[in-house]
């Protein structure tokens, strides 16, 4: 199977045991849910479930959009033994399901299957617990990014913070170990997840750390923690909060190309200073992006660099003056520093608008999210330039240059012929050209459906099979998200070796597989 | 030479053991019928000065790692005690230092990993770069997991800017509850820790917070600030090594007990009450909840059983004839969890 399996309709129906070996296999009979909707209204209420077509429709796909399939049943429940009973009915009949967020994600991450069940955990949004003390969140996984920094403000913040922080969710973002533009100084969000409650994939509700760091034993909770929803459901995350920063400066510097800028970037990181932000765009974002904000930025300019710092007031001084002089040294066409807020989210429109203001470019765009050694910048560059010219498209590169994730955005007219996959391949090159440097296949969106045929790139067969373990550790049957992340299906099998009693399997507590 | 080892484990009697220097053997559990060395896999493959990444193998020394980042002004932002440790070992067994409270431990600076599986398999997770979301991040799991999975044979790592210059602002008092306001003070404060500490020895403690970059004295001094304010005794320590040093030691007792306890910051006065009770030393990271409690003579066992009466408490060092769990009691779903895993990397058993 290549990775174009899954388009509009088409989705694979998986019914009982492993992935569909073969074509025909994939093509039967959609399942009759009938028993198990009843199980499900009565886990939920029924006012929770929904099977009618056009409920199904708002769910078929999430942020991207290129992907769509209608699932069985959408079902909304609203406490941890509620998704435990959906999840339960739902391998007891045999069922996979998809938990979804916001649906905001950009890898099809929360894309259902067809015939099988969408859990939804929009109504699970509460925030139970703010522990300023010990500098603790405990939430739901329906609550959304921003709401968790709003309920520890004004002296915290919660720092992983995704574009789409507004509507994303918490559980969303564990799925995903969501990034954002501040992940090169504060890290992402395996790095501020302390504890989980999960649902696992048979039904068993199982627990992973809390308030407190270092549980003994192997790292399961970091295991989780951007698994793409393959491995179970989180139900409750305990999250670690920080100080806000005393200080933040901002400013932006124009420069007359991308490589310049990024010679900047080097500069300023081998000097010592670690940036709480360091954004570029290059021209045809910056056109794209002044056309829609009006932030002032020259529409001439070759690229623009936003280096925000933060921390106290002392060191944050001494540091923005360095980095003032490294732009002005390296021959900055002007620079621009924020005097207020007001300023600073100026400066901060044209980057956050960047994807939206793509639209003025052209209708339609792939937005890719390989990273590479930021030191392979300008080599990078010049490929993704080459492939442009030879696909004779547009392309657009916005991106977190610290830790040298790319966004490059591939334009195209989809109502022209042949256009989309020509766009879709030249974007397919760019990510080789990203995992020759050295780099990822994807730095923040997750691999989901849409780059999971990329994933032979990066690992090797056996590597694979590494990966393949622990999803096996956790869901056997493989009902938990299935089509996503894995290039190609694979079987789980009994574990070999001498059948050993678990303890809990004594006590009755669990079930063996 | 990571082949060799690879092509070791399932040939090599069982229970096989995978060891690095070998300066946390007191830390194992189980009679292995089989050791296996990481030593000859002592390479540092890559130091990508611009990119602040390494690729190290599993055997490499870290104080050598160290002195190589160095040289060009950047760390690996780990700092446990021993120094004749291993990379490989650091890792396996979740050891950490000072360092810890800034920078996060071993599963938050290690961002690939090359493993060699019970059966031989060599597999790798993660990559290079210090952003990826790319398949599972079997790296994670390996920390912490003593070799039980598999062997580790080579780690990337990110780095971080070797700070030009440190100071540390130092609270003293005899009363664990001036100590823990004075914690949370800091803990609280917009203030850029490298280190936030704490010691109680002898019936006496200190909060120690260290501050690096280009404003390192103005930042322990308005720690210092703090400090007075919450009723400690302070003086500020520029020349700062041997103070943090001295917190490092505390993580170890050559002949006696350290128990690590997973704890909130608001139980510092109560855990420093146990080790004044208790006549322990304690180390610790403040802002973390993270506390080696050391005992070389006395009721070993009393400690040990306070301690996991109230938190979770992993015993690390022991002496000669106190049998006790490693790990204490972990949650049963967690466990049954573990076993899964184990079943699945190791499904033979044979890798201790």
């Amino acid at each position: 199977m290549d990775g174009r399996e899954v388009t509009a309709g088409s989705g694979p129906a998986w019914g009982e045991g492993p992935p569909p070996e073969t074509e025909e296999e994939a093509e039967r009979q959609p399942r009759d849910l009938g028993p198990l909707v009843d199980e499900l209204r009565a886990a939920v209420g029924a006012e929770h479930v929904f099977t009618h077509q056009h409920q199904l429709r708002t769910y078929e796909s999430d942020g991207l959009l290129q992907y769509a399939v209608t699932p069985g049943a959408v079902v909304l429940p609203d406490s941890t033994a509620e998704v435990q009973a959906v999840v339960r009915a739902c391998h007891r009949a045999g069922v996979p399901f998809v938990a979804r967020g916001a649906g905001s994600g950009l890898s099809g991450g929360a894309l259902p299957v067809e015939d099988g069940v969408l859990i939804s955990l929009s109504r699970m949004r509460r925030i139970l617990d703010v522990d300023l003390d010990n500098q603790r969140v405990v939430v739901e996984p329906g609550v959304t990014n921003i709401a968790v920094s709003q309920a520890v403000a004004p002296d915290h913040f919660y720092p992983p913070d995704p574009s789409s922080q507004i509507v994303c969710t918490i559980g969303g973002n564990v799925a995903e170990n969501s990034g954002g533009a501040h992940c090169f100084k504060y890290g992402f969000t395996t790095n501020y997840v302390t504890g989980l409650e999960l649902v696992l994939p048979d039904g068993e509700l199982v627990r992973l750390g809390g308030k407190e760091v270092d549980p003994p034993g192997p790292d399961l909770l970091g295991a989780f923690v951007g698994s793409e929803g393959t491995l179970g459901v989180a139900t409750r995350i305990w999250l670690r909060i920080v100080p806000k920063p005393e200080t933040v400066r901002t400013l932006v510097a124009f420069f007359g190309s991308p490589v310049q800028a990024g010679e900047v970037v080097s500069e300023i990181v081998s000097s010592g200073i670690v940036p709480g932000a360091i954004e570029m765009m290059d021209n045809l974002s910056i056109r794209a992006a002044e056309g829609y904000t009006n932030a002032g930025y020259p529409t001439d300019a070759g690229a623009a660099l936003v280096v925000e710092l933060d921390g106290s007031e002392a060191e944050c001084e001494t540091r923005f003056e360095q980095v003032v002089s490294i732009c002005e040294d390296a021959g900055a066409d002007s620079i621009k520093v924020a005097q207020s807020e007001a300023e600073r989210e100026v400066i901060w429109q044209a980057r956050k608008a960047a994807f939206a203001a793509m639209g003025r470019i052209a209708p339609n765009y792939y937005v890719q999210d390989s990273v590479i050694p930021r030191t392979r910048l300008a080599e990078v560059l010049g490929r993704i330039d080459e492939l442009a010219r030879e696909y004779d498209l547009q392309v657009a590169n916005v991106f977190h240059a610290g830790d040298g994730n790319l966004h490059p955005l591939v334009c195209y007219d989809g109502s022209n012929a042949g256009e989309a996959e020509r766009a879709e391949e030249c974007a397919g090159l760019i990510v080789k050209a990203c995992v020759d440097a050295g780099g990822s296949i994807t730095g923040e969106h997750g691999v989901g459906v849409d780059k999971k045929r990329y994933m032979p790139e990066m690992f090797s067969d056996a590597d694979l099979g590494a990966f393949q373990r622990l999803r096996c550790a956790f869901d056997p049957k493989q009902r938990s998200n299935p089509g996503k992340v894995m290039p190609t299906p694979r079987l789980c099998g009994e574990v070999p070796g001498p059948y050993r009693r678990h303890p809990l399997e004594e006590a009755g507590v669990a079930e063996r597989f | 030479m990571a082949g060799d080892l690879a092509a070791a484990l399932p040939e090599a009697d069982a229970p096989v053991r995978v060891r690095g220097a070998g300066t946390k053997l007191a830390w194992a559990r189980g009679e292995p019928a089989a050791e296996l060395s990481t030593e000859g896999l002592d390479e540092i493959v890559e130091h990508n000065v611009g990119d602040l990444t390494a690729v190290l193998e599993a055997g490499v020394p870290l104080a050598r790692a160290q002195e190589k980042f160095a040289q060009e002004g950047q760390m690996l932002a780990l700092d446990p005690p021993d120094r004749g440790a291993t990379i490989g070992g650091v890792v396996a067994t979740n050891d950490s230092g000072p360092l810890r409270s800034r920078y996060g431990g071993a599963r938050d600076l290690v961002v690939g990993m090359r493993v060699a599986l019970a059966d031989g398999t060599v597999a790798k997770s993660g990559g290079k770069v210090i952003k990826n979301v790319a398949g599972y991040d079997l790296g994670k799991l390996f920390v912490g997991s003593f070799g039980t999975l598999g062997a580790i044979l080579e780690v990337s790592v990110r780095l971080h800017p070797l700070p030009p210059d440190t100071a540390s602002a130092v609270g003293r008092s005899e009363e664990p509850g001036a100590l823990g306001r004075a914690a949370l003070a800091l803990s609280h404060a917009k203030l850029e820790q490298m280190g936030l500490d704490v010691r109680w020895e002898d019936g006496a403690g200190a909060i120690l917070a260290r501050f690096g970059g280009a404003a390192a004295r103005p930042q322990a001094e308005a720690a210092q600030r703090l400090l007075r304010e919450a009723g400690v005794e302070t003086e500020i320590v520029e020349d700062d090594d041997a103070l943090w040093q001295a917190q490092r030691d505390a993580q170890r007792s050559p002949a006696g007990l350290v128990v690590k306890v997973s704890a909130l910051q608001t139980d510092l006065p109560e855990l420093l009450g146990i080790a004044r009770d208790r006549g322990a030393t304690l180390a610790g990271r403040a802002g973390l909840g993270l506390h080696w409690l050391r005992l070389d003579d006395g009721d070993h066992a009393g400690l040990v059983e306070a301690l996991r009466g109230r938190w979770t408490a992993a015993v690390l060092d022991r002496p000669a004839g106190l049998e006790v769990e490693r790990d204490g009691t972990l949650d049963p779903g967690a466990r049954l969890l573990a076993d899964r895993v184990k079943e699945r990397f190791d499904p033979e058993g044979r890798l201790i």
